[in-house]
């Protein structure tokens, strides 16, 4: 019997609702080390909402998150706990407009991690190569495209040396022409063995990196699904008319 | 009939025609550009033309510069008594501190403005040592080297002080305090907890709903009756806590502007790092909230350092009140006494605020350039 990797994210009948509105209905999901899953779904299904609540930017209302061993409640220091070991990218980058980018990479691990200078810096070079903008370091955020914007802000979360990466929408705010370099660097990672749970529109990544596939649609989880199976044989009729809607073209 | 015309040799590079350059079109764009922009000047240069002489005549032309006592400024067509203000600067500047230990007013003064200079010249000079000498080693020297009394100082009680070093002490106390006192009260009204979040909003609306006369009154007519038979602290300190707490209140809704206009994404980019409350606060937020309300921030100072002038009510002789106080000198009685001296003062005003503000605008746009593309 082959044995399971260990699972970095547990999530039991999980709900959410903003005010009156039940945004997030009895979720439950375990993800294991070194598992890609990629989630889609019409906007406003939720995606976004549920891995926000996996670092508690969003507090769950029901039900029990645990990442990594620790149990997400109202403890501070268990939330700080958490957000050390899960990285997150996000659609608008918010990369910090007053410092270098250098410094962007740097702050965390400093500041948390407690790492030295010399060697936060040097670490945030060798991400800033992974991500291929290594000569970018000096620059002011402002001064990027968004395509290289979104890869610091991808180095920004590697160098906490998360076990977990969580990307919502990374390229939705980004030119068509710049998509591409981003998606590259989430590949190259995914290839690394990085756990990631990643909302996108991009099904080609899709198809190329998740080990699932995970539906969402108001606020349920209604099909999970190897790549190759999600895309051609779907079941739910749900699942079916969107992906009617967006294979389109 | 139009065809694309491709050009085959490159153009050469023209001079502009001469309606577009010299004195002539610069009058016309910037004078004289439409009928209602025309009168305007030509109202501007009447006025000017009717004013500017007199005052140039009173300023300087006709003015009295050095003189024994009032009598030179007395007589048809004399201009300014500088003569007054030449007379009684020490006094003006210093108020009776003694002339023998006034070098420790200058003192201080050298030290502060040492200290202070480095700051205002960007990426020159290794920031936190100056921070850090002004924040705890200056204010310690300040507070024994002016009132005295240790170190065989002889002690100078505070109603000796007088003149510009008291408008220069409150105002510089004042700027000094409200500011980290603001900023905290700013992330107590912004608090999640609700005693907290409740204490700043009764604290800012307490001093803001108050005129600082009413504060001023309290501080030294009242505080007295409540605290305990014998205790007393000083009327001077009495005032500065006073001024301090107020002007706190309005800089808590200055930075409260600036943390409300920091995108929520950036808060969320500082958590979802792992970054404590504090740390995001100090490393991320507060550094761009504070940039976006610099105008606000100056404009408070610059609020902050006229207000000072109010001290006269409780008493303390700042440089308004001491130059008015002035007034009275039987040998220095002219008709141009009065004018003489108020024109002095807010000149001396002037020069502080219009720093202030040239400075707060070389600062926007230095930060400005640093970080936008």
């Amino acid at each position: 019997m082959d044995k399971l990797p260990k699972a970095v994210i547990e999530i039991e009948h999980m709900h959410k609702w903003f005010g009156d509105f039940h945004v997030l209905k009895d979720i439950s999901l375990t993800v294991r080390e070194g598992e890609r899953i990629v989630v889609v779904g019409p906007s406003g299904s939720g995606k976004s909402t549920l891995i926000r609540c996996i670092n508690h930017l969003e507090e769950h209302n029901q039900g029990r998150i645990v990442v990594d061993g620790i149990e997400l409640t109202e403890d501070l220091k268990r939330i700080d706990e958490v957000r050390r070991e899960v990285g997150m990218v996000f659609q608008q980058f918010n990369l910090f407009p007053h410092m270098t980018v250098l410094e962007n990479c740097t702050l965390a691990p400093m500041w948390v991690r407690k790492m030295p200078q010399k060697e936060a810096e040097e670490q945030a070079r060798s991400y800033l190569e992974r991500v291929r903008i290594p000569e970018q370091a000096d620059k002011f955020p402002g001064q990027l495209s968004g395509g290289q914007q979104q890869r610091v802000a991808i180095a920004r979360a590697l160098c906490m040396n998360p076990k977990i990466m969580l990307f919502d929408e990374p390229t939705s705010a980004l030119d068509p022409e710049m998509i591409k370099e981003v998606l590259d660097v989430m590949v190259d990672l995914a290839d690394g063995g990085m756990t990631m749970i990643c909302v996108t529109h991009e099904m080609g990544f899709a198809r190329r990196v998740a080990d699932r596939v995970m539906f969402m649609d108001e606020g349920e989880i209604i099909e999970v699904k190897t790549p190759d199976d999600f895309f051609s044989n779907p079941e739910n009729e749900r699942t079916k008319l969107f992906l009617s809607q967006i294979l389109d073209d | 009939m139009t065809e694309t015309y491709v050009r085959t040799t490159s153009s050469p590079t023209l001079p502009a025609p001469v309606t577009h350059v010299g004195w002539v079109p610069w009058t016309r764009v910037h004078l004289f550009s439409s009928l209602g922009n025309g009168l305007l000047t030509l109202v501007g240069v009447f006025v000017l033309a009717m004013t500017l002489p007199g005052l140039l005549d009173w300023l300087f032309f006709s003015a009295v510069f050095s003189a024994e006592s009032g009598v030179a400024c007395v007589g048809e067509g004399k201009g300014a008594c500088w003569a007054f203000v030449d007379a009684k600067f020490n006094q003006f500047v210093y108020g009776r501190y003694p002339g023998a230990e006034q070098w420790r007013v200058n003192l201080t003064i050298f030290l502060g403005t040492a200290g202070l200079v480095p700051l205002l010249v960007p990426n020159r000079f290794p920031k936190k040592w100056f921070v850090g000498f002004l924040l705890i080693p200056f204010p310690i020297i300040a507070f024994v080297l002016l009132p005295g009394g240790a170190f065989g100082l002889v002690p100078v009680e505070t109603s000796d002080w007088g003149g510009l070093m008291v408008t220069l002490v409150v105002a510089v106390t004042g700027i000094a305090a409200s500011l980290p006192l603001g900023v905290l009260l700013a992330l107590g009204r912004g608090s999640q907890m609700p005693v907290i979040r409740t204490l700043s909003v009764l604290f800012i609306e307490l001093w803001r709903g108050v005129p600082l006369i009413t504060v001023l009154f309290m501080a030294s007519v009242m505080l007295p009756l409540f605290l305990p038979e014998g205790m007393s602290f000083d009327k001077l300190l009495r005032a500065l806590i006073g001024v301090a707490l107020f002007s706190s209140a309005y800089m808590a809704e200055v930075v409260r502007g600036g943390l409300a206009a920091v995108p929520v994404g950036q808060y969320e980019a500082g958590k979802a790092l792992g970054l404590t409350y504090w740390q995001s606060m100090r490393q991320i937020i507060l550094p761009q909230a504070l940039t976006t309300v610099i105008p606000g921030i100056v404009n408070n100072f610059i609020g902050l350092f006229k207000d000072t002038t109010l001290v006269l009510v409780i008493g303390i002789f700042d440089l308004l009140g001491i130059v008015q106080s002035n007034f009275t000198d039987p040998n220095w009685a002219s008709p141009q006494t009065a004018t003489t001296g108020y024109v002095f003062v807010a000149f001396v005003f002037w020069i502080f605020c219009f720093s202030m503000s040239r400075y707060s605008i070389y600062m926007e746009r230095r930060l400005e350039t640093d970080n936008d593309s």
